[in-house]
Protein backbone atom coordinates (compact mmCIF):
# COMPACT_ATOMS: atom_id res chain seq x y z
CA UNK A 1 0.00 0.00 0.00
CA UNK A 2 1.20 3.70 -0.87
CA UNK A 3 2.93 5.29 2.36
CA UNK A 4 0.71 8.03 4.10
CA UNK A 5 -2.56 6.61 2.08
CA UNK A 6 -5.12 6.91 4.51
CA UNK A 7 -7.89 4.70 5.54
CA UNK A 8 -11.19 5.76 6.12
CA UNK A 9 -12.86 5.46 9.54
CA UNK A 10 -15.82 3.58 7.96
CA UNK A 11 -13.56 1.07 6.76
CA UNK A 12 -13.62 -3.16 7.24
CA UNK A 13 -18.06 -2.54 6.87
CA UNK A 14 -19.32 -5.94 7.27
CA UNK A 15 -21.06 -7.20 3.88
CA UNK A 16 -24.46 -8.29 4.07
CA UNK A 17 -25.57 -11.53 4.47
CA UNK A 18 -26.87 -13.31 1.19
CA UNK A 19 -28.12 -16.60 -0.09
CA UNK A 20 -24.27 -17.57 -1.78
CA UNK A 21 -22.95 -16.34 1.41
CA UNK A 22 -22.14 -19.43 3.29
CA UNK A 23 -20.06 -18.46 6.18
CA UNK A 24 -17.41 -15.59 7.46
CA UNK A 25 -14.02 -15.89 7.66
CA UNK A 26 -12.51 -13.94 10.50
CA UNK A 27 -9.46 -11.52 9.63
CA UNK A 28 -7.56 -8.76 10.54
CA UNK A 29 -9.93 -6.76 9.02
CA UNK A 30 -12.88 -7.64 9.99
CA UNK A 31 -15.42 -10.96 8.76
CA UNK A 32 -14.72 -11.56 5.42
CA UNK A 33 -17.54 -13.23 3.97
CA UNK A 34 -17.37 -16.92 2.07
CA UNK A 35 -18.80 -17.54 -0.67
CA UNK A 36 -19.83 -20.70 -1.71
CA UNK A 37 -18.44 -22.23 -5.52
CA UNK A 38 -22.03 -24.01 -6.65
CA UNK A 39 -24.41 -21.43 -7.85
CA UNK A 40 -27.73 -22.12 -6.49
CA UNK A 41 -31.58 -21.54 -7.98
CA UNK A 42 -31.54 -17.75 -7.42
CA UNK A 43 -27.87 -17.00 -9.12
CA UNK A 44 -29.36 -18.74 -11.89
CA UNK A 45 -33.01 -17.07 -12.43
CA UNK A 46 -31.08 -13.79 -11.23
CA UNK A 47 -28.57 -14.69 -14.55
CA UNK A 48 -31.63 -15.43 -16.89
CA UNK A 49 -33.57 -11.94 -16.03
CA UNK A 50 -30.41 -9.79 -16.48
CA UNK A 51 -30.11 -11.35 -19.91
CA UNK A 52 -33.54 -10.48 -20.73
CA UNK A 53 -32.63 -6.93 -19.60
CA UNK A 54 -35.07 -7.40 -15.96
CA UNK A 55 -33.35 -5.70 -13.07
CA UNK A 56 -30.18 -5.50 -14.91
CA UNK A 57 -28.51 -2.85 -13.05
CA UNK A 58 -29.51 -4.26 -9.18
CA UNK A 59 -27.90 -7.15 -9.90
CA UNK A 60 -24.91 -6.51 -8.26
CA UNK A 61 -22.69 -7.54 -5.41
CA UNK A 62 -20.98 -5.38 -2.82
CA UNK A 63 -17.84 -4.38 -3.65
CA UNK A 64 -14.83 -5.34 -1.41
CA UNK A 65 -13.25 -8.59 -0.37
CA UNK A 66 -14.70 -12.18 -0.05
CA UNK A 67 -13.28 -15.30 -0.01
CA UNK A 68 -13.64 -19.36 -1.34
CA UNK A 69 -12.84 -22.63 0.30
CA UNK A 70 -9.97 -21.40 3.75
CA UNK A 71 -7.77 -18.88 2.27
CA UNK A 72 -4.41 -18.10 4.36
CA UNK A 73 -2.19 -15.12 3.93
CA UNK A 74 -0.25 -16.99 0.92
CA UNK A 75 -3.84 -17.64 -0.89
CA UNK A 76 -3.95 -16.30 -4.75
CA UNK A 77 -5.93 -12.92 -4.92
CA UNK A 78 -8.46 -12.78 -7.49
CA UNK A 79 -9.83 -9.42 -8.48
CA UNK A 80 -13.51 -9.27 -10.38
CA UNK A 81 -16.55 -6.90 -11.02
CA UNK A 82 -19.39 -6.63 -9.14
CA UNK A 83 -21.67 -7.61 -11.75
CA UNK A 84 -23.00 -10.70 -10.26
CA UNK A 85 -23.46 -13.02 -13.06
CA UNK A 86 -19.20 -11.97 -13.43
CA UNK A 87 -19.02 -13.02 -9.86
CA UNK A 88 -20.58 -15.79 -9.81
CA UNK A 89 -18.64 -17.20 -12.75
CA UNK A 90 -15.42 -16.81 -11.06
CA UNK A 91 -16.89 -18.26 -7.66
CA UNK A 92 -18.38 -21.32 -9.73
CA UNK A 93 -14.67 -21.42 -11.56
CA UNK A 94 -12.94 -21.33 -7.70
CA UNK A 95 -14.33 -24.19 -6.65
CA UNK A 96 -12.40 -26.65 -5.00
CA UNK A 97 -9.39 -24.01 -4.07
CA UNK A 98 -8.94 -21.44 -1.26
CA UNK A 99 -8.73 -17.88 -2.61
CA UNK A 100 -9.22 -14.31 -1.82
CA UNK A 101 -12.03 -12.60 -4.64
CA UNK A 102 -11.82 -8.68 -4.85
CA UNK A 103 -14.96 -6.79 -6.57
CA UNK A 104 -14.31 -3.62 -7.79
CA UNK A 105 -16.83 -1.19 -8.03
CA UNK A 106 -17.89 -1.40 -11.22
CA UNK A 107 -21.71 -0.48 -10.92
CA UNK A 108 -22.72 -3.41 -12.19
CA UNK A 109 -21.56 -3.93 -14.68
CA UNK A 110 -18.77 -7.05 -16.98
CA UNK A 111 -15.10 -6.63 -16.43
CA UNK A 112 -14.53 -5.72 -20.00
CA UNK A 113 -16.79 -2.74 -20.40
CA UNK A 114 -16.54 -1.78 -17.36
CA UNK A 115 -12.62 -1.53 -18.58
CA UNK A 116 -14.22 0.05 -21.31
CA UNK A 117 -15.51 2.94 -19.47
CA UNK A 118 -13.07 2.98 -16.80
CA UNK A 119 -14.87 2.29 -13.84
CA UNK A 120 -12.57 -1.33 -13.55
CA UNK A 121 -9.90 0.97 -14.13
CA UNK A 122 -6.11 1.86 -12.51
CA UNK A 123 -7.90 4.36 -9.99
CA UNK A 124 -10.62 2.13 -8.36
CA UNK A 125 -8.14 -1.24 -8.22
CA UNK A 126 -5.74 1.11 -5.89
CA UNK A 127 -8.66 2.49 -3.98
CA UNK A 128 -10.09 -1.07 -3.89
CA UNK A 129 -7.14 -2.20 -2.57
CA UNK A 130 -6.69 0.44 0.28
CA UNK A 131 -10.09 -0.35 1.23
CA UNK A 132 -10.68 -3.78 1.74
CA UNK A 133 -7.15 -3.77 3.88
CA UNK A 134 -5.99 -6.34 1.42
CA UNK A 135 -2.38 -5.49 2.25
CA UNK A 136 -3.37 -7.15 6.14
CA UNK A 137 -4.93 -9.98 4.87
CA UNK A 138 -2.51 -11.50 1.95
CA UNK A 139 1.71 -11.55 2.96
CA UNK A 140 2.40 -11.66 -0.56
CA UNK A 141 2.22 -8.75 -3.31
CA UNK A 142 0.63 -10.36 -6.11
CA UNK A 143 -3.06 -10.42 -7.59
CA UNK A 144 -4.55 -11.86 -10.29
CA UNK A 145 -6.99 -9.49 -12.81
CA UNK A 146 -8.81 -11.10 -15.96
CA UNK A 147 -7.17 -10.36 -19.05
CA UNK A 148 -10.09 -8.31 -20.56
CA UNK A 149 -9.44 -5.82 -17.45
CA UNK A 150 -6.15 -4.87 -19.24
CA UNK A 151 -8.16 -2.18 -20.85
CA UNK A 152 -8.76 -0.26 -17.79
CA UNK A 153 -6.20 -1.25 -15.54
CA UNK A 154 -2.38 0.16 -16.69
CA UNK A 155 -0.52 -2.88 -14.16
CA UNK A 156 2.70 -0.94 -14.31
CA UNK A 157 0.95 2.04 -12.57
CA UNK A 158 -0.60 -0.73 -10.12
CA UNK A 159 2.81 -1.67 -9.15
CA UNK A 160 4.28 1.97 -8.78
CA UNK A 161 1.87 2.69 -6.38
CA UNK A 162 0.51 -0.03 -4.55
CA UNK A 163 3.81 -2.57 -4.74
CA UNK A 164 1.10 -5.32 -6.17
CA UNK A 165 2.15 -6.96 -9.58
CA UNK A 166 -0.88 -7.68 -11.70
CA UNK A 167 -0.77 -10.45 -13.13
CA UNK A 168 -3.59 -11.29 -16.12
CA UNK A 169 -5.09 -14.27 -16.20
CA UNK A 170 -7.59 -15.92 -18.92
CA UNK A 171 -10.13 -14.23 -20.36
CA UNK A 172 -12.55 -16.61 -19.22
CA UNK A 173 -12.87 -17.49 -15.64
CA UNK A 174 -13.45 -20.93 -16.64
CA UNK A 175 -10.30 -21.22 -17.55
CA UNK A 176 -9.26 -20.16 -13.86
CA UNK A 177 -8.14 -23.88 -12.92
CA UNK A 178 -6.38 -24.91 -15.83
CA UNK A 179 -3.99 -20.94 -15.72
CA UNK A 180 -3.15 -21.63 -12.00
CA UNK A 181 -2.49 -25.72 -12.68
CA UNK A 182 0.23 -24.77 -15.70
CA UNK A 183 1.72 -22.16 -12.93
CA UNK A 184 -0.19 -19.07 -14.22
CA UNK A 185 0.59 -19.24 -17.61
CA UNK A 186 -2.21 -18.70 -20.15
CA UNK A 187 -2.24 -20.59 -23.41
CA UNK A 188 -2.91 -18.94 -26.97
CA UNK A 189 -6.62 -20.36 -26.72
CA UNK A 190 -7.21 -18.43 -23.12
CA UNK A 191 -6.01 -15.64 -24.36
CA UNK A 192 -8.38 -15.05 -27.23
CA UNK A 193 -11.71 -13.37 -26.80
CA UNK A 194 -13.86 -15.78 -28.87
CA UNK A 195 -17.75 -15.07 -29.81
CA UNK A 196 -19.33 -18.04 -30.83
CA UNK A 197 -23.05 -18.95 -31.51
CA UNK A 198 -23.62 -19.38 -27.93
CA UNK A 199 -22.28 -16.20 -27.02
CA UNK A 200 -24.13 -14.29 -29.38
CA UNK A 201 -27.48 -15.95 -28.63
CA UNK A 202 -27.28 -14.97 -25.38
CA UNK A 203 -26.98 -11.67 -26.20
CA UNK A 204 -30.09 -11.34 -28.49
CA UNK A 205 -33.12 -11.32 -25.64
CA UNK A 206 -31.21 -8.15 -24.53
CA UNK A 207 -31.25 -6.63 -28.29
CA UNK A 208 -35.18 -7.02 -27.88
CA UNK A 209 -36.05 -5.76 -24.79
CA UNK A 210 -34.00 -2.79 -25.59
CA UNK A 211 -36.39 -2.53 -28.46
CA UNK A 212 -39.64 -3.05 -25.80
CA UNK A 213 -39.38 0.12 -24.31
CA UNK A 214 -41.10 2.36 -27.47
CA UNK A 215 -42.70 -0.82 -29.04
CA UNK A 216 -46.09 -0.48 -26.68
CA UNK A 217 -46.41 3.14 -28.46
CA UNK A 218 -45.74 1.27 -31.69
CA UNK A 219 -48.38 -1.53 -30.73
CA UNK A 220 -50.84 1.09 -30.17
CA UNK A 221 -50.49 2.71 -33.32
CA UNK A 222 -50.13 -0.15 -35.48
CA UNK A 223 -53.43 -1.59 -33.45
CA UNK A 224 -54.94 1.74 -34.07
CA UNK A 225 -54.47 1.77 -37.82
CA UNK A 226 -55.11 -1.90 -38.29
CA UNK A 227 -58.61 -1.70 -36.60
CA UNK A 228 -59.40 2.02 -38.39
CA UNK A 229 -57.87 0.23 -42.05
CA UNK A 230 -55.97 4.11 -41.90
CA UNK A 231 -53.23 4.10 -44.36
CA UNK A 232 -54.54 0.27 -45.16
CA UNK A 233 -52.11 -1.74 -42.64
CA UNK A 234 -53.12 -5.06 -42.51
CA UNK A 235 -51.65 -8.08 -40.86
CA UNK A 236 -49.22 -8.81 -43.51
CA UNK A 237 -47.77 -5.73 -43.17
CA UNK A 238 -47.34 -6.23 -39.68
CA UNK A 239 -45.99 -9.59 -40.20
CA UNK A 240 -43.13 -8.01 -42.49
CA UNK A 241 -42.56 -5.50 -39.96
CA UNK A 242 -41.76 -7.70 -37.07
CA UNK A 243 -39.87 -10.10 -39.29
CA UNK A 244 -37.37 -7.27 -40.39
CA UNK A 245 -36.72 -6.35 -36.70
CA UNK A 246 -35.99 -10.09 -35.99
CA UNK A 247 -34.15 -10.17 -38.32
CA UNK A 248 -31.66 -7.33 -37.64
CA UNK A 249 -31.55 -8.31 -33.93
CA UNK A 250 -31.53 -11.77 -33.72
CA UNK A 251 -31.02 -13.70 -37.20
CA UNK A 252 -28.37 -11.44 -37.89
CA UNK A 253 -26.51 -12.09 -35.02
CA UNK A 254 -26.54 -15.43 -35.22
CA UNK A 255 -25.78 -16.04 -38.58
CA UNK A 256 -23.25 -13.42 -38.57
CA UNK A 257 -20.24 -15.56 -39.51
CA UNK A 258 -22.27 -16.99 -42.96
CA UNK A 259 -23.54 -13.80 -44.10
CA UNK A 260 -21.15 -12.63 -46.71
CA UNK A 261 -19.45 -8.78 -46.06
CA UNK A 262 -17.41 -7.63 -42.87
CA UNK A 263 -20.01 -3.99 -42.03
CA UNK A 264 -22.95 -4.90 -39.55
CA UNK A 265 -25.64 -3.57 -41.46
CA UNK A 266 -24.93 -4.72 -44.53
CA UNK A 267 -25.52 -8.29 -43.37
CA UNK A 268 -28.59 -6.91 -42.23
CA UNK A 269 -29.50 -5.65 -45.05
CA UNK A 270 -28.87 -8.51 -47.28
CA UNK A 271 -31.00 -10.34 -45.09
CA UNK A 272 -33.84 -7.94 -45.10
CA UNK A 273 -33.80 -7.67 -48.58
CA UNK A 274 -34.09 -11.04 -48.85
CA UNK A 275 -36.94 -10.90 -46.42
CA UNK A 276 -38.61 -7.87 -48.57
CA UNK A 277 -38.39 -10.00 -51.67
CA UNK A 278 -40.16 -13.23 -50.16
CA UNK A 279 -42.69 -10.68 -48.63
CA UNK A 280 -43.86 -9.05 -51.82
CA UNK A 281 -43.59 -12.54 -53.68
CA UNK A 282 -46.12 -14.24 -50.70
CA UNK A 283 -47.96 -11.17 -50.30
CA UNK A 284 -48.73 -11.05 -54.36
CA UNK A 285 -48.15 -7.46 -54.10
CA UNK A 286 -47.43 -6.91 -57.48
CA UNK A 287 -50.45 -7.89 -59.44
CA UNK A 288 -52.60 -5.80 -57.47
CA UNK A 289 -53.51 -2.06 -58.32
CA UNK A 290 -50.54 0.58 -57.64
CA UNK A 291 -48.54 -2.97 -56.82
CA UNK A 292 -45.25 -1.58 -57.87
CA UNK A 293 -45.39 1.01 -55.44
CA UNK A 294 -46.29 -0.98 -52.54
CA UNK A 295 -43.61 -3.45 -53.76
CA UNK A 296 -41.47 -0.77 -53.53
CA UNK A 297 -41.34 0.38 -50.05
CA UNK A 298 -41.04 -2.84 -48.74
CA UNK A 299 -38.28 -2.99 -50.39
CA UNK A 300 -36.84 0.17 -49.80
CA UNK A 301 -38.33 0.06 -45.70
CA UNK A 302 -37.71 -3.67 -44.63
CA UNK A 303 -34.18 -4.07 -45.09
CA UNK A 304 -33.52 -0.77 -43.75
CA UNK A 305 -35.34 -1.47 -40.68
CA UNK A 306 -33.05 -4.62 -40.86
CA UNK A 307 -29.65 -3.07 -41.14
CA UNK A 308 -30.45 -0.47 -38.49
CA UNK A 309 -30.80 -3.06 -35.95
CA UNK A 310 -27.63 -5.00 -37.06
CA UNK A 311 -25.83 -2.09 -37.21
CA UNK A 312 -26.76 -1.98 -33.36
CA UNK A 313 -25.41 -5.30 -32.68
CA UNK A 314 -21.74 -4.07 -33.03
CA UNK A 315 -21.76 -2.53 -29.45
CA UNK A 316 -22.00 -6.10 -28.50
CA UNK A 317 -19.60 -7.96 -30.74
CA UNK A 318 -16.18 -8.61 -29.47
CA UNK A 319 -14.42 -7.71 -32.25
CA UNK A 320 -15.75 -4.04 -33.94
CA UNK A 321 -13.23 -1.17 -33.37
CA UNK A 322 -14.60 2.45 -32.90
CA UNK A 323 -12.77 3.74 -36.09
CA UNK A 324 -14.43 0.79 -38.21
CA UNK A 325 -17.91 1.38 -36.74
CA UNK A 326 -17.83 5.43 -37.28
CA UNK A 327 -16.78 4.80 -40.95
CA UNK A 328 -19.08 1.92 -41.31
CA UNK A 329 -22.05 4.04 -40.41
CA UNK A 330 -20.87 7.23 -42.64
CA UNK A 331 -22.03 4.90 -45.42
CA UNK A 332 -24.99 2.98 -43.62
CA UNK A 333 -26.70 5.77 -41.88
CA UNK A 334 -27.68 8.21 -44.83
CA UNK A 335 -28.61 5.37 -46.76
CA UNK A 336 -30.67 4.20 -44.20
CA UNK A 337 -32.43 7.23 -43.54
CA UNK A 338 -32.75 7.89 -47.31
CA UNK A 339 -34.18 4.25 -47.91
CA UNK A 340 -36.77 4.56 -45.28
CA UNK A 341 -38.00 7.87 -46.45
CA UNK A 342 -38.49 7.03 -49.91
CA UNK A 343 -39.82 4.07 -48.94
CA UNK A 344 -42.39 6.09 -46.50
CA UNK A 345 -43.23 8.22 -49.67
CA UNK A 346 -43.90 5.66 -51.80
CA UNK A 347 -46.19 3.84 -49.33
CA UNK A 348 -48.23 7.41 -49.06
CA UNK A 349 -47.85 7.38 -52.97
CA UNK A 350 -49.75 3.94 -53.03
CA UNK A 351 -52.03 4.95 -50.49
CA UNK A 352 -53.43 8.16 -52.12
CA UNK A 353 -53.59 5.75 -56.09
CA UNK A 354 -55.41 3.37 -53.83
CA UNK A 355 -57.63 6.23 -51.69
CA UNK A 356 -58.25 7.83 -54.92
CA UNK A 357 -58.87 4.97 -57.06
CA UNK A 358 -56.78 6.30 -59.98
CA UNK B 1 -15.57 -18.99 -38.36
CA UNK B 2 -13.28 -16.50 -37.95
CA UNK B 3 -15.13 -12.99 -38.03
CA UNK B 4 -13.72 -9.96 -39.47
CA UNK B 5 -14.60 -6.33 -39.64
CA UNK B 6 -13.67 -3.73 -41.80
CA UNK B 7 -9.98 -3.81 -43.15
CA UNK B 8 -7.54 -0.82 -42.84
CA UNK B 9 -9.08 1.31 -40.34
CA UNK B 10 -7.16 0.60 -37.23
CA UNK B 11 -5.25 3.50 -35.70
CA UNK B 12 -3.07 1.21 -33.74
CA UNK B 13 0.93 2.30 -33.92
CA UNK B 14 4.62 1.37 -33.03
CA UNK B 15 7.21 2.52 -31.66
CA UNK B 16 9.86 0.44 -32.50
CA UNK B 17 12.33 2.67 -30.91
CA UNK B 18 10.63 2.91 -27.54
CA UNK B 19 9.84 -0.85 -27.25
CA UNK B 20 12.04 -3.21 -24.84
CA UNK B 21 9.89 -5.93 -26.14
CA UNK B 22 8.29 -6.88 -22.58
CA UNK B 23 6.01 -8.37 -24.11
CA UNK B 24 2.79 -7.49 -22.11
CA UNK B 25 0.81 -6.38 -24.89
CA UNK B 26 1.18 -9.41 -26.88
CA UNK B 27 -0.47 -10.97 -23.51
CA UNK B 28 -3.25 -8.45 -23.08
CA UNK B 29 -4.19 -8.12 -26.67
CA UNK B 30 -7.27 -10.12 -27.20
CA UNK B 31 -7.07 -10.71 -30.85
CA UNK B 32 -3.76 -11.69 -31.05
CA UNK B 33 -2.43 -8.44 -33.29
CA UNK B 34 0.64 -7.97 -31.79
CA UNK B 35 3.79 -10.82 -31.31
CA UNK B 36 7.50 -10.40 -30.04
CA UNK B 37 10.15 -11.13 -32.35
CA UNK B 38 13.66 -10.44 -31.77
CA UNK B 39 12.61 -8.84 -28.69
CA UNK B 40 10.12 -6.36 -30.01
CA UNK B 41 6.87 -6.18 -30.25
CA UNK B 42 5.60 -6.42 -33.86
CA UNK B 43 2.16 -5.71 -35.55
CA UNK B 44 1.58 -8.45 -37.49
CA UNK B 45 -2.22 -9.03 -37.84
CA UNK B 46 -3.45 -5.03 -37.61
CA UNK B 47 -7.10 -5.97 -39.33
CA UNK B 48 -7.86 -8.15 -36.45
CA UNK B 49 -7.43 -4.71 -34.23
CA UNK B 50 -10.43 -3.35 -32.09
CA UNK B 51 -8.98 -0.61 -30.62
CA UNK B 52 -9.44 -1.82 -27.05
CA UNK B 53 -5.92 -0.04 -26.25
CA UNK B 54 -5.09 -2.97 -23.31
CA UNK B 55 -1.87 -2.77 -25.13
CA UNK B 56 -1.32 1.00 -25.30
CA UNK B 57 -2.03 1.49 -21.50
CA UNK B 58 -0.34 -1.77 -19.83
CA UNK B 59 3.00 -0.15 -22.19
CA UNK B 60 5.52 1.11 -19.55
CA UNK B 61 7.60 2.91 -22.10
CA UNK B 62 4.67 4.48 -24.56
CA UNK B 63 5.59 2.61 -27.13
CA UNK B 64 2.29 2.45 -28.67
CA UNK B 65 -0.62 4.63 -29.64
CA UNK B 66 -3.91 3.63 -30.76
CA UNK B 67 -7.25 6.08 -30.32
CA UNK B 68 -9.09 3.90 -28.25
CA UNK B 69 -12.89 3.36 -27.72
CA UNK B 70 -15.54 1.46 -28.22
CA UNK B 71 -16.96 0.12 -31.42
CA UNK B 72 -20.66 0.49 -30.96
CA UNK B 73 -22.80 2.25 -33.04
CA UNK B 74 -25.15 3.13 -30.38
CA UNK B 75 -22.97 5.13 -28.51
CA UNK B 76 -21.50 6.97 -31.71
CA UNK B 77 -25.36 7.69 -31.88
CA UNK B 78 -26.11 8.85 -28.55
CA UNK B 79 -22.43 11.55 -28.74
CA UNK B 80 -23.40 12.76 -32.01
CA UNK B 81 -26.85 13.44 -30.44
CA UNK B 82 -25.46 15.12 -27.56
CA UNK B 83 -22.87 16.83 -29.82
CA UNK B 84 -20.03 14.74 -28.20
CA UNK B 85 -17.83 11.81 -28.24
CA UNK B 86 -19.19 8.27 -28.39
CA UNK B 87 -20.58 7.66 -24.81
CA UNK B 88 -21.90 4.53 -23.36
CA UNK B 89 -25.93 5.29 -21.69
CA UNK B 90 -26.59 5.13 -18.06
CA UNK B 91 -29.89 2.72 -19.17
CA UNK B 92 -28.27 -0.32 -18.85
CA UNK B 93 -27.34 -0.85 -21.75
CA UNK B 94 -23.59 -2.39 -20.93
Amino acid sequence: MAEGLRIPDNLFARIPDAPWIIGRRSSLVGDIPRVGTELVWSDITGSWKARWGIKRMNFTVVPGLYCVGEPDDSSPVFVTANYKMTFDRVRKALSGMNAWILALDTKGINVWCAAGKGTFGTKELIKRIALAGLSQVVSHRTIILPQLGATGVAAHEVRKQTGYKVIYGPVRSEDIPAFMKSGMKATREMRHVQFGIYDRLVLTPVELTGLLKPLPIIALVLLFTLITNLFRITPLNLCAFLGAILLGAVITPLLLPWIPGRAFSWKGWLLGMLWAVAVVYMGGYLSRPHGLWISLSQILILPAISAYLALQFTGASTYTSLSGVQKEMKVAVPLIIASTSLGLVTWLVSYLALKGGI
Amino acid sequence: MQLRYLKNVSTLQMNDDKCTGCGICAIVCPHEVLVIEDKKAHIIDRDACMECGACALNCPCEAISVQAGVGCAAAIIRGKLKNGEPCCGDDGCC
